[in-house]
């Protein structure tokens, strides 16, 4: 049955005509089209937009909606072991309940006194993630490792006022895509090499590449690759010999058993918090974190909005605002400074809930379940045949390398294999890293039990071998 | 009893819980959540892992992170929910700019659902077709919205579009072997400030185009600003003073003669979704922020989501990958010859892609077209409303509407009472209603911007209106009180006392405790 | 426990309501009380001190005698410390530097001052950019950026400088105009040094991109692109104003503050040049005129420099101008123009059209110049 009045949609209450003619009445308008009286003719559109006749009843689109979302096949419906950005742990229920909240999930950007819950969310966030990385100024975070990586190669060059970074080359080619196109023609990127045993930096590289104009050596701990690299006092060293700073990015989750960048001389530390406490949802829980020590050069050289706590006009109450909210460069400024924007809050208020909900023992259960599952993991696919370790001789934390060149197959024959199989193999890194062989990224989580891991190695030595 | 029908004002009083910093709370030994441990089977086989590890990479002190029951946790974070004044609670018209709508409930549904949310990005694309025929529609609709040919999500938030934007254009002119000649991205003052901040990150000088006194752009300045250095222009329209810019195709024009590009920042187009279109005004590139027009939430401060559009010609240009349809599925597409490469992980800010995708299948073109419309005439009735109140004003373009806001200004009521825009905002506080301060540039003075967007039904607009009458009325009778507010927010005023100097800025717990034990500053 | 300094020029605005331009000058005063005009300063000094609301009590003053402070500070109440100086019955000039002078020596956190241009050019000259300072409006002309919107809000201001959220400060032009030569119908405004003024500014914590810069760092970040670009062998005619201090600050030449300077080769050819000192240089290859609007009015010619007259500008040329103004600056024009008024008209309306002013390191905005 049709309906027989005009339609008003529940998003639009003011469709009721009645009310417009009130309104319009008020306004001494004729008409809505009279209100558009300064868009000219020309740039009227009176086409019709082509698009799909609305799901108007809540019943249908949800119907709609629910079967092109069951097309997906997920990593609760298969077993996963992709990574390599984003990865899949464990989200308690309490930051879903939180991150759920109207308040918080339609918040946006009210003052101090009646925004006082995000104040304080997020300067908790910041202040938790300080204690994780043992660094006192954490920013709200960022869009994501990307932008957090790009914007610590880009302060570095502000605070050392040099052009040049020296970035390992095991980085994710993503975020070095990212990198290049933000520091393009004002940080000169130069990629350092590896060690091909232990994925570790390659130092001698390292020393030949150090100049007076690198402004930063940025390397990743554990790497894209998976690799931990224990020499990360050295480099810190060689860098500041020269006047350069160490910048790390590092995985949050590792480090309820992983010593913090800052403990091997980083000055400063970013990374992406998808870990703590966002669903994978297709990539788009990411968000980034920059830290450093308390420091005016490095507080004033951030773009991102730092929240500090402060009094109020009631004494003793806490109150929050932005901390030297006119951050301002006072070096050269051949070199604007950056921007800020709506990123990711709410993303940061769960990372908090995250670290709230696990404290100490819980980052360092979590940190060495991951550890465990994954030497397990690793031993047990290193004596499969057909498959070969990369980087033999690397520690690493939750991913490492397998190069299944030994059976003469392609990453994408093998994962074929184990989809039908029920099981997603690790990311494929055969077109990014050639330099690998038919390599894949292995990631293993605090999700995985022993029979997963097992499954998963039955069906892969099945498909080396077939 | 409920609020007063008559004067539409509240006894409002927000939630007030006095809540500790979550450290106060901690008791050494209680439990948030328990991880999973490893099978015994895997102990068995590898030890207990941190062992493998190089002594030097071992922790050796834990994180300090408080310690708490899980229901503590729990408490802690509602009662820091409670108070917070989200767009679902109050009238938040007062965030103009901003375009704040209503988030439909059933779109949370979808984006928390497990057959989204535990979806990988790399999954085979076999495996992801429910989402990757979301982003394709996605894509398709916003093709109608504007009339350009091709969209990427990739951009986390309009900022970010525009460092995108400028990404595309600087590569556009290298491929044309005009990367350096061409360094000059020409903006206006009532653009976005990240139009400006965005396109200088990349190296570009930037080039201000000030308002006449009628409050437009002035197109003689843009004819004496382009050149063979013009790269681009970045521009609103409507601007932030709600006026449409009637020339904006002899603008384009201008710049396209002297070989330059023109992006459009769309960010908030919520009242010329169907009336107007980027096509044609004559833009090459353009962006919509999903968490504005397009209904999803605004989290705080993100995530959000800036769709970044493309013609034909500049679609080589655009980030990868996109996603594409060859009939019997979809598919991303890599191959993007003169790509600017990533912006953002994997492919943008999925869970925006999906409300706002859903809030348009929700619509469909009609509906879109009336959400504007309605947004308009939203506008128009608070804008002929508030110029009747005390010691309000709207400078420019006398007489004529507005599209989908209006910058205002208190500056009569500052000069006559000492009550300014931000004694207002604090005020307005105490009646559940916020009004946000920041209206960078400073060029419009005492500035209130309000944009009422299709979500508020009139009731809430008189509301509002009755809100605004109150305080400007008590600025002319009892100013004091305004000068004073909030008295009934969670908060009173904030010190603003130490988040300027070295010494005693806090950014987190442990450097404020730091600096109370140093002396350098009082405990609160 | 703060000090204000307060200085009331008690005969300031006593010529505008019966139609003069001001009161500077014997001739001028006598007219006026010829005229029936009586003293209005006392009065707007006073609706400004009761404006400094409860914080009155936090404060103690420091004030010249009778009218010219002390009097209304008692009819409040107040029990202010009273410089010991000479004033009769008629006050000048010389005795608001006097007290100017001892406030400063003696040190006060505010000095509020009650008068128009003549009275801040007095007040400059004693206490320079070194004690902050706020106009209470009661002049007839007031030219430099020194003053309140209205006595209310000066008082306002200065208990929210004193004892609220931010201290912000800002250098000022302070301005006067030759009042006999107005008389005569012509205008001739010169630069009489530069204050420090409390600040109110918008507030921004509701941020959502950019982070605004203050005034000072815009006008450093102008200055440093100026000097980057600055070419070797151009001989570069640098005039007042806070903006182009910088740019002299840093090359590290010793600069005249009011004056206009000459610059080639970053070493300084000349200092504080007549027009015709200016002339003799400007044979010598190319050069470049570098302004910045001084005042509140968007001057860039014609007010505070005037030697660089229609005859200089046009010796260096209309593209050879380097105009350089803070986004602030331009933005607190409301979309008037800048304006010439070089004393010839055709060369006035020669320079008319679009520039480029500098307003960043290396980024600029577009705006029109027009003539008076």
């Amino acid at each position: 049955m049709s309906r027989d009045k005009p339609m008003v949609h529940p998003y639009i209450p003011n469709s009721v005509p009645e009310v417009q003619a009130e309104m319009l009445g008020a306004i001494g308008a004729a008409s809505i089209d009279e209100l558009y009286q300064d868009v000219p003719e020309h740039l009227r559109f009176r086409g019709t937009m082509n698009l799909p006749e609305p799901l108007i009843a809540e019943s249908d689109l949800k119907r709609h909606v629910n079967r092109i979302l069951a097309q997906n096949t997920t990593c609760g419906e298969n077993l996963s072991f992709l990574g390599g950005g984003c990865w899949q742990h464990y989200v308690p229920a309490v930051c879903d309940e939180i991150q759920g909240r109207s308040e918080f999930l339609t918040g946006y950007a009210g003052e101090p006194f009646e925004d006082h819950g995000r104040f304080q969310a997020l300067f908790e966030y910041e202040s938790m993630m300080a204690e994780l990385l043992d660094m006192e100024v954490v920013n709200v975070p960022t869009y994501d490792w990307l932008q957090a990586a790009s914007t610590s190669i880009r302060m570095a060059a502000r605070i050392t006022e040099r052009g040049e970074a020296l970035v390992a080359d095991t980085i994710s080619p993503e975020r070095l895509s990212a990198i290049k196109n933000y520091c393009r023609g004002i940080v000169k990127i130069t990629a350092v090499g590896r060690c091909p045993d232990t994925g570790r930096l390659d130092l001698d590289d390292l020393r030949a590449k150090l100049n007076e104009n690198v402004a930063c050596v940025y390397f990743e701990n554990p790497s894209y690759l998976g690799c931990i690299d224990d020499q990360g006092q050295l480099i810190s060293n060689l860098a500041h010999d020269i006047g350069a700073l160490s910048v790390v990015g590092a995985d949050p989750i590792s480090l309820g058993v992983l010593t913090p960048p800052s403990q091997y001389g980083a000055d400063i530390v970013c990374g992406d918090i998808q870990p703590l406490g966002m669903h994978m949802q297709f990539g788009g829980g990411q968000a980034g974190y920059i830290a450093t020590r308390d420091e005016e050069r490095f507080v004033m050289e951030y773009p991102s909005r730092l929240f500090g706590i402060e009094s109020t006009s009631e004494p003793g109450e806490y109150g929050f605002g932005d901390v030297t909210y006119d951050r301002t460069s006072f070096a050269h400024r051949e070199t604007a400074k950056e921007f800020i924007g709506t990123a990711t809050a709410l993303w940061g208020i769960t990372a908090g809930v995250y670290l709230a909900l696990a404290g100490p023992q819980g980052m360092k259960e979590v940190g060495q379940t991951i550890l465990q599952n994954s030497l397990y993991a690793r031993k047990k696919i290193s004596e499969l045949e057909g498959a070969r370790l990369r980087f033999p001789g690397a520690h690493f934390f939750k991913e490492f390398v397998v190069d299944y060149g030994p059976a003469g197959k392609s990453v994408q024959d093998i994962h074929t294999r184990l989809v039908n199989e029920g099981i997603f193999g690790g990311v494929d890194l055969s077109a990014t890293f050639p330099e690998l062989g038919s390599a894949a990224l292995v990631c293993v989580t605090e999700l995985h039990k022993k029979d997963d891991i097992d499954r998963f190695v039955e069906a892969l030595g099945d498909a080396l071998q077939a | 009893m409920g609020m007063d029908l008559n004067t539409k004002l509240r006894k409002f009083h927000q939630a007030k819980w006095d809540e500790p910093i979550i450290f106060e709370l901690s008791r050494p030994g209680e439990r948030g959540v328990l991880m999973p441990t490893a099978d015994p089977g895997i102990e068995e086989a590898v030890g207990d892992g941190i062992s493998s590890l190089p002594s030097n990479m071992v922790r050796k002190d834990p994180p300090a992170l408080p310690e708490l029951g899980q229901m503590q946790v729990l408490k802690h974070f509602l009662r820091l929910s409670q108070e917070n004044l989200g767009a679902d609670l109050n009238v938040d018209i007062g965030q103009g700019t901003c375009t704040m709508k209503y988030s439909p409930k059933i779109n949370e549904q979808f984006a928390t659902a497990p057959k989204f949310t535990e979806v990988h990005p790399l999954q085979p694309e076999e495996s992801v077709q429910g989402i990757l025929q979301i982003i394709h529609e996605l894509d398709l609709f916003l093709r109608e919205i504007s009339g350009l040919d091709r969209f990427s999500f990739q951009p986390g938030g309009g900022s970010h579009a525009i460092l995108g934007m400028a990404s595309m254009v600087r590569a556009y002119h290298e491929t044309n072997g005009e990367g350096d000649q061409r360094d000059e991205i020409i903006t206006t003052i009532f653009s976005h400030p990240s139009d400006y901040s965005a396109a200088s990150v990349l190296g570009y000088k930037v080039i201000n185009l000030y308002p006449d006194a009628d409050g437009m752009p002035d197109l003689d300045a843009l004819k004496a600003a382009v050149s063979e250095r013009t790269a681009a222009l970045f521009i609103t329209n409507p601007e932030d003073t709600g006026i449409y810019n009637a020339r904006i195709v002899e603008f384009t024009q201008a710049v396209h003669e002297a070989g330059g590009l023109c992006g459009y920042d769309q960010a908030n187009a919520n009242g010329i979704l169907g009336i107007t279109r980027a096509k044609e005004a004559g833009f090459d590139l353009c962006f919509f922020n999903l968490h504005k027009t397009f209904s999803s939430p605004h989290g705080c401060g993100g995530p959000g989501s800036g769709a970044l559009g493309a013609t034909e010609s500049l679609r080589p240009f655009l980030p990868v990958p996109l996603v594409e349809s060859d009939g019997s599925g979809y598919f991303l597409d890599y191959d993007l010859p003169s790509t600017i490469g990533k912006i953002r992980s994997f492919y943008g800010v999925m869970p925006a892609v999906v409300k706002a995708w859903s809030w348009i299948r929700a619509l469909g073109a009609e509906g879109l077209e009336e959400a504007a419309r309605v947004a308009v005439l939203n506008n128009n009735y608070l804008f002929r409303k508030v110029m009747e109140i005390r010691g309000a004003s709207a400078p420019y373009a006398e007489g004529r509407h507005r599209i989908e806001q209006v910058r205002y200004s208190w500056e009569k009521l500052f000069e006559e009472t000492g009550v300014g825009t931000w004694d207002i905002t604090c005020r307005l506080a105490d009646f559940g209603m916020h009004m946000w301060s920041s209206h960078h540039p400073f060029v419009v003075p005492e500035p209130m911007t309000l944009e009422p967007t299709e979500s508020y039904s009139k009731a809430e607009l008189d509301e509002y209106i009755a809100v605004l009458e109150q305080v400007s009325k008590e600025a002319y009778e009892n100013p004091e009180l305004v000068k004073t507010a909030p008295h009934r927010s969670v908060t009173r005023r904030p010190g603003h006392d130490t988040l300027d100097d070295p010494d005693k800025w806090a950014v987190t717990w442990r450097s404020y405790l730091k600096k109370c034990a140093e002396g350098k500053r009082d405990r609160i | 426990m703060k000090t204000i300094g307060l200085i009331v020029n008690p005969i300031a605005g006593m010529g505008g309501k019966v139609g003069l331009k001001g009161t500077d000058g014997e001739d001028t005063l006598a007219r006026a009380r010829t005229l029936g005009a009586s003293p209005e300063s006392p009065r707007r000094a006073a609706e400004a001190l009761r404006a400094l609301g409860p914080v009155t009590e936090r404060l103690s003053f420091l004030t010249a005698p009778g009218e010219m402070g002390e009097k209304v500070l008692r009819r409040l109440g107040e029990d202010p410390v009273v410089l010991e100086m000479e004033v009769g019955d008629r006050t000048f000039a010389h005795h608001t530097g006097e007290a100017a002078a001892r406030m400063r020596a003696r040190g006060v956190d505010l000095l509020l001052f009650a008068g128009g241009d003549g009275t801040a050019r007095d007040v400059v000259a004693q206490v320079e950019d070194q004690v902050v300072c706020l106009g209470i409006p009661t002049g007839v002309k007031m030219h430099s950026a020194v003053f309140a919107v209205n006595p209310p809000r000066g008082g306002e201001l200065a208990a929210e400088y004193l004892f609220g959220d931010a201290e912000h400060t800002r250098t000022a032009e302070v301005m006067d105009v030759d009042e006999q030569a107005l008389g005569e119908g012509h205008l001739s405004a010169t630069l009489f040094g530069y204050m420090t003024v409390p600040f109110r500014r918008g507030h921004v914590q509701g941020l959502k991109a950019g982070t605004p810069e203050d005034e000072r760092a815009v006008q450093r970040a102008i200055a440093g692109g100026i000097v980057r670009r600055m070419e070797d062998g151009v001989t570069y005619v640098v005039g007042p104003g806070t903006t182009t201090a910088e740019i002299m600050g840093l090359l590290g030449l010793d600069f005249s503050l009011l004056g206009v300077d000459l610059v080639r080769n970053r070493t300084l050819l000349g200092r504080d040049l007549s027009e015709q000192d200016l002339l003799d240089h400007l044979g010598e290859g190319p050069s470049s005129i570098i302004v910045t609007p001084v005042g509140g009015q968007g001057f860039l010619f014609g007010r505070g420099n005037q030697p660089i007259s229609a005859r200089v500008v046009r010796r260096v040329g209309r593209e050879r101008l380097i105009i350089v103004a803070t986004p602030d600056k331009l933005s607190s024009l409301r979309g008037e123009p800048l304006r010439v008024d070089s004393g010839d008209a055709e060369t006035d309306q020669w320079l008319t059209g679009y520039y480029r002013v500098a307003s960043g390191f290396s980024d600029c905005s577009i705006y029109r110049v027009a003539a008076t």
